[in-house]
């Protein structure tokens, strides 16, 4: 009975998203009011409706409804409340009415609580909004249905994928979907702008929050991704470029340039063009992600259930979605009115570099991803690896670090070189001495890991550089947020330049009793055992570690089977310090006895993930911080004293200037 | 001329969109072919393996009949795997050269005596340079080879009895 209830409300929610639709364009081409009037009750009433469908989903879920095929293909009787919980999306079908249910709810919260923009230009942004959700709403009801009934009801059902079955990862493809959905909102207030010619700071400033929110769940969603495929796929690595690490990866780079681009547009008018065309390219390379992710062109090690039908309607979507607000976009931007000029010696000039930096990354990953598929097209099969994304993408991305020590402390519109430079005289003294330290210490690695290293340094030292002779207590609360995410970007890039320069490896093939070095560590091979979990066998070898004389730490690698499906998965032993990681793996016997071990002290490893999360609360603190000045403007209820408001923290110069 | 850079990103997105919907329509068979096929095989010749067996250079490949080269290795578990279809395939009167990676006269004893000899010849490419020679990546690899050593077809991996017709039909159309 819930199955048909959830699916009544996702017609109605399906039936209301058209008409809202509909609506709305009759509306905004006719000037009707009653038209008008109603597309934002609607949009607060389908919003409620696909809430409660994913709701009724959610409860079959928990109450283990096997006659629903969705719950007896992903579920079983006895799996913990987390994880039924968890499996509500952690499947095709579930997964797609969650992507429908935050993009209504986000629409119903935009319908119901937005007021900075003008009547129209908001009405044409639900009517995006609508024409998006209904495109999804018609996936999911006629190629994807989550409550189709099964008919004879089966025993139990058949089980998570055992490597899904973590707490981590339960969280993790929801955190992507936030950010992917956070982006269609934005797109919808591009598209809503564009029709309205209405682009200006009113539309940057109510779409700075969902660009922001969705930045943040996008940064956590990728860090957390990349330390999953670090521990439990036991190779090693914490980045592969495959083409599902790129697909969340591109949407991320997307709506980093147009978070900085933004805060262009809402502060000084500026951009604006430039900014529309951010927020297409960001949702449209979440759309792309999510479409490649999902109709199995790319082959890549995550391999997804796929089916080229659902392949060809998310296509089909793209056309429309893309296709169309790319069109618009070339009829309609040259009807708005420029924005504020400004020297390129200027805050905003840094921050056009910080967009074309990163517009430049996304195309070297973008073109990366898909060559492969191209080359085919044309009957040569190649693939693309590390090398090419390393080199193709780690310049561009150091430049863009050291553009990011001097732009936090620019001043808008025009500022000199000279002043600049003196503000950031810390931070250069700081990249000088490492520089002089690497060169004395000639450590034996690559350029991008010394660069790397030098550049960290430079930008853990600049990031506080906006802080510099300021009064603590006044400085708002987003800027706090911009520093610590920038000293986020700092620690995570010297984590990485630190694994890459300094890694150890060592792979043997050891008796047992053995002892081996690697990095500081001297490593004990002590013995290896049978043993045997709920659903897996495994071999376990027990490894002493110890450094020096120091205390010994256990590890316990382990070569698992899994039965159902028979998965074979190499569970890595990681043992974390505080400067580093001994990662350890066992392998395959040697026909002598001999085990294969696999031995990597990965120093600083850690600081790459602690990096992207200092990143992600870093935007968190800034999303509040604009929450809270948006609500100070409103109760002063001037909105140029808000501009102004922004635009005064954010030039930290005068005190600067005055002393000097 | 600032019209024309404004439908550049729609023209991105139609070439975006040609290639995906071609990787779509014509899904990949996700196997690799070699670009040695139709060429020669490589000049190489290889000293023997084991005592009692001879080795194998291109020379050998150039007699007028068709064979198969395969690259095997007695550390090599697909080899065993692949090792029983061999031999049947050489009961069947198709002649085998071997090219072993990196092994030792002792070990590959033992592997043979364990799981079969279809060889004619087996070489030691103790340096891998004939294997990389050969354009292959890995062990093992089966190639047929025509009468004249012109290379015609490839097996990367093990092979299994799906591929059996495959080799047959191979060797036919190199006669």
């Amino acid at each position: 009975m819930i199955a048909e209830i959830g699916l009544a409300f996702l017609w109605l929610a399906g039936v209301l998203a058209g008409l809202q639709l509909i609506m709305g364009a009759i509306g905004l081409r006719t000037n009707r009011g009653d038209m008008l009037g109603g597309v934002r009750p609607i949009a607060v009433v389908q919003g409620i409706l696909v809430g409660l469908s994913f709701w009724c989903l959610i409860t079959v879920f928990m109450q283990s409804d096997m006659s629903v095929k969705l719950v007896a293909l992903n579920s079983h009787s006895a799996k913990p409340m987390l994880f039924k919980f968890a499996g509500t999306w952690g499947n095709h079908e579930g997964s797609m009415l969650l992507w429908v249910a935050v993009l209504g709810v986000s629409g119903g919260l935009i319908a119901a609580f937005e007021r900075a923009l003008k009547y129209r230009t908001h009405i044409a942004t639900l009517t995006a909004q609508a024409a998006i959700a209904l495109g999804f709403y018609g996936f999911l009801i006629f190629s994807s249905n989550p409550f189709e009934r099964l008919n004879p009801v089966p025993i139990d059902g058949q089980g998570l994928n055992p490597l899904l079955q973590d707490p981590g990862l339960a969280f993790h493809p929801p955190t992507l979907y936030f950010g992917y959905v956070g982006m269609s909102v934005a797109f919808s207030f591009a598209v809503g702008a564009l029709i309205e010619r209405d682009v200006g700071p009113a539309f940057a400033r109510a779409m700075r929050p969902w660009v922001l929110g969705a930045w943040i769940f996008l940064t956590i969603g990728i860090t957390a991704g990349s330390y999953w495929a670090y521990y439990e796929l036991g190779w090693g690595g914490w980045w592969f470029w495959d083409p599902v690490e790129n697909a969340s990866l591109m949407p991320w780079l997307a709506t980093t340039a147009l978070l900085h681009s933004v805060a262009v547009l809402a502060t000084r008018d500026g951009l604006r063009a430039w900014t529309v065309m951010l927020a297409v390219v960001a949702f449209s390379m979440s759309m792309v992600g999510t479409f490649l992710v999902r109709s199995g062109v790319l082959t890549s090690v995550h391999s997804f259930a796929t089916d080229p039908t659902r392949g060809g309607f998310l296509l089909a979507l793209l056309v429309v979605y893309i296709g169309g607000a790319l069109a618009l976009f070339a009829l309609r931007i040259n009807t708005v009115r420029e924005g504020n000029q400004f020297d390129l010696m200027s805050r905003e000039g840094a921050l056009v570099v910080n967009n074309l930096l990163l517009s430049v990354i996304l195309s070297v990953v973008l073109v990366g991803t898909l060559y492969p598929l191209a080359t085919e097209a044309m009957g040569q099969k190649i693939s693309i690896g590390a090398p090419y994304f390393n080199s193709a993408a780690g310049y561009p991305a150091l430049l863009l670090v050291v553009v990011m020590i001097m732009g936090p402390v620019m001043r808008w519109r025009r500022d000199e070189f000279k002043a600049v430079m003196k503000r950031i005289a810390l931070p250069l003294l700081a990249t000088a001495l490492m520089l002089l330290a690497l060169v004395l210490a000639r450590p034996d690695v690559g350029i991008l890991p010394f660069l790397g290293l030098l550049l960290a340094v430079g930008v853990g030292v600049g990031s506080f550089a906006p802080l510099w002779k300021r009064n603590l207590r006044r400085t708002p609360l987003f800027t706090y947020g911009m520093v610590i995410a920038h000293f986020g970007i700092a620690v995570s890039l010297a984590g990485m330049a630190s694994e890459s320069g300094f890694i150890k490896e060592k792979l043997v093939a050891a008796n047992i009793g053995e002892t081996n070095t690697v990095g500081p560590y001297t490593v004990k091979f002590l013995k290896v055992e049978p043993i045997a979990g709920p659903n897996w066998t495994a071999i376990e070898a027990t490894l002493e570690a110890r450094r020096g004389d120091g205390e010994p730490i256990i590890l316990r690698p382990q070569a698992r089977m899994f039965s159902n499906p028979v998965t074979p998965t190499n569970e890595a032993a990681i043992g974390t310090m505080l400067d580093g990681q001994l990662y350890l793996n066992i392998g395959e016997p040697t026909p002598d006895g001999r085990w294969q071990l696999r031995m990597w002290w990965k120093p600083y490893v850690t600081l790459i993930w602690l990096g992207g999360m200092l990143v992600a609360f870093g935007g968190f603190l800034s999303l509040i911080g604009r929450a809270l000045r948006e609500r100070g403007a409103k109760a002063r209820k001037s909105p140029e004293d808000a501009v102004q408001g922004q635009a005064i923290p954010s030039t930290p110069v005068f005190a600067i200037e005055a002393a000097v | 001329m600032k019209r024309f850079w404004l439908w550049v990103p729609l023209g991105v997105f139609v070439l975006f969109f040609a290639v995906v919907a071609n990787g779509l329509v014509n899904p990949s068979d996700r196997v690799i072919k070699s670009t040695m096929i139709g060429k020669p095989a490589p000049t190489f010749s290889l000293p023997p393996a084991i005592d009692g067996m001879p080795g194998v250079g291109v020379v050998n490949l150039r007699d007028g009949k068709p064979k198969l080269v395969n690259i095997f290795a007695s550390w090599c578990g697909p080899c065993a795997y692949e090792a029983p279809i061999l031999e049947r395939l050489a009961k069947q009167g198709i002649e085998i050269h071997g090219i072993a990676i990196r092994d030792r006269p002792q070990d590959l004893n033992r592997f043979l005596s364990r799981y079969g000899n279809p060889y004619t010849r087996i070489g030691a490419d103790n340096d891998t340079k004939a294997q990389i020679s050969f354009g292959s990546a890995g062990v093992p690899e089966t190639f047929v080879v025509d009468g004249k050593g012109i290379i015609r077809h490839q097996i990367a991996g093990g092979i299994d009895p799906g591929n059996v017709d495959e080799l047959l039909t191979a060797l036919r159309a190199a006669k």
